[in-house]
């Protein structure tokens, strides 16, 4: 008993420290991709290909001013970024990262909670971060805070529900909300993805919209509204901000892996025999590289497409994507009632 | 009505066909074509590493040149002011005293050489006005300062070192084309 408490510990902070450290790297990742993809070099200078580039960007969000609007309301100023910052860690934690793992001939998930309500807690908790988006914007006290705030409530929100529904034929398929269980039914090549193609679109383009990403990240939309929500935000409290937006993108490639591309399963993997800890390890990576495919498709799209118009984005979350997506639960649902 | 420009395009409002208001064959387009450019080759200059190299005719700072003995050619006759349509080089002539024959080539020389970069346009008349070969514009830059006085550049700036290893090549941009045209007769300032 003790054991596992001390080991789920250790596994809580080892994905926390996980997390962290990807969406650190994720930036230079992102500033790297982003020059390959306009013919540049991107940061070089700090460190060999510029690897100390997070860590320079890190010291110098933490050496600058705290500053404060004096009219903005004190708590809820502070609340917000370590809301998001709160909310983005919590996601990790019903997530299977592997295969269970033997120390000392006993067994242990390689999940921090396997609660039988996986999915159900990750859009509950989804949910909660555009709290922490609307409480910084409207307690800054500025308009522009406050139209990246609003549009952000109403761009998770819309599209929130074309992001449920097509999960629902997910678990309509599986039968079950608990993340493991879904995973251990796409064993080998056995993916949803191919089950589910309409529905992998659909929970890819509003993923895009939940992480505020572009063409969807209207909440910041540095044309029109300055810097959106954390117009008002320096130092490290507009780094969480930031900060989030990267760990967001990493749980929700980890997501969209887990539910779509198999999670840690891969064809073959299982029959080369391998030790359980090795087998674990190879299958921790064989998930961490569908995040990181993930991850690139998210840089990819950012520095190709340009912001959609706020009524377009309306227009494709509520026209477009909300009947499909319900279209898309009744075929499943006709298929599986009648077995076909 | 006859078009602007041969470049104008017709534009219709025609209502968008299906794929079209899918947007997702469009889209793959787009990422197709910057997918491309991750591969191309970059075009960014590693500066401090890498340079950008000069043209070799290119017209840089000054330099005064010195013969092989490490004499200085200049004479002072002032023909390249007077070539000089910005009017940046001044001069001031002193004779050579007896012991002085190690340090200037004939009995004149310039006491005070001046060329204010402010001025230059570096054209290169200077360099072509001169009869002794004591002048050349280099691929060098002249730097930049933060007051108006220093680029008011002196002997100390101008002439080369002495150092037969740490003289200025001015061979690059003395290419025969460039020596044709200093030779050319029918450039009044040649005559």
């Amino acid at each position: 008993m003790v054991n596992a408490v001390v080991y789920k510990m250790i596994l809580a902070s080892g994905i926390l420290v996980l997390s962290l450290l990807v969406a650190m790297y994720s930036t230079l990742v992102e500033r790297k991709v982003a020059g390959w993809f306009q013919d540049r070099h991107g940061p070089n200078r700090a460190g060999p290909w510029g690897l100390l580039q997070p860590l320079a960007d890190g010291i110098k969000l933490f050496f600058k001013e705290e500053f404060m609007p004096n009219t903005a309301d004190k708590f809820l100023y502070i609340l917000g970024p370590s809301l998001t910052m709160l909310v983005a860690c919590l996601t990790s934690a019903v997530i299977p990262w592997g295969p269970d793992i033997v120390i000392n001939g006993e067994s242990y998930a390689l999940q921090v909670a396997d609660i039988n309500i996986g999915i159900l807690y990750i859009f509950a908790i989804v949910s909660v971060g555009v709290y922490g988006i609307m409480i910084g914007g409207w307690a800054s006290n500025n308009k522009y805070s406050l139209l990246g705030a609003v549009r952000a409530s109403s761009q998770m929100i819309s599209y929130e529900l074309a992001m449920s529904l097509s999960i629902i034929t997910i678990v309509m398929m599986t039968g079950s909300l608990s993340m493991r269980e879904i995973v251990n039914q796409q064993q080998g090549f056995n993916w949803n993805i191919w089950y589910q193609p309409l529905g992998f679109l659909i929970f890819l383009i509003c993923a895009f919209a939940e992480t505020n990403r572009a063409p969807f990240d209207l909440p910041e939309c540095e044309t029109e509204l300055v810097g959106g929500y954390h117009t008002e935000y320096s130092s490290m409290k507009l780094g969480f901000y930031l900060f989030a937006e990267y760990i967001n993108m990493f749980i929700s490639g980890a997501v969209m892996a887990t539910l779509f591309l198999g999670g840690y399963h891969f064809p073959g993997l299982d029959k080369l025999g391998l030790s359980p800890n090795v087998f674990a390890l190879v299958s921790f990576l064989v998930l961490f590289t569908k995040i990181t495919f993930f991850g690139f498709i998210f840089m990819w799209v950012r520095w190709t497409l340009p912001r959609f118009r706020y009524d377009q984005l309306m227009k494709l979350g509520w026209k477009s994507l909300m009947p499909l997506a319900i279209l898309n639960v009744l075929v499943t649902g006709v298929i599986i009632l009648f077995n076909l | 009505m006859e078009p602007l420009t041969q470049r104008s395009k017709t534009v219709s409002d025609k209502k968008m066909t299906f794929a079209e208001k899918l947007y997702l064959p469009a889209i793959l387009g787009g990422m197709r074509i910057t997918f491309g450019h991750l591969f191309k080759k970059k075009t960014t200059i590693q500066f401090p590493e890498a340079k950008r190299p000069f043209a070799g005719v290119y017209r840089g700072r000054h330099v005064l040149k010195r013969d092989e003995a490490g004499r200085e050619r200049c004479t002072a006759c002032g023909l390249c002011a007077v070539a000089c349509p910005a009017e940046a080089i001044t001069m001031v002539a002193a004779e050579r005293k007896p012991g002085e024959e190690g340090l200037y080539r004939e009995e004149k020389y310039a006491a005070v050489y001046e060329i204010n970069m402010l001025r230059c346009i570096f054209c290169g008349d200077c360099e072509e006005a001169c009869p002794k070969e004591a002048i050349f514009l280099t691929d060098r830059l002249v730097a930049s300062e933060y007051q108006r006085k220093p680029f008011i550049y002196g002997k100390e700036l101008l002439v080369e070192p002495a150092d037969p290893e740490k003289r200025i090549d001015v061979s690059e941009r003395q290419t025969p084309e460039v020596l044709a045209f200093k030779k050319d007769r029918q450039h009044k300032h040649n005559n």
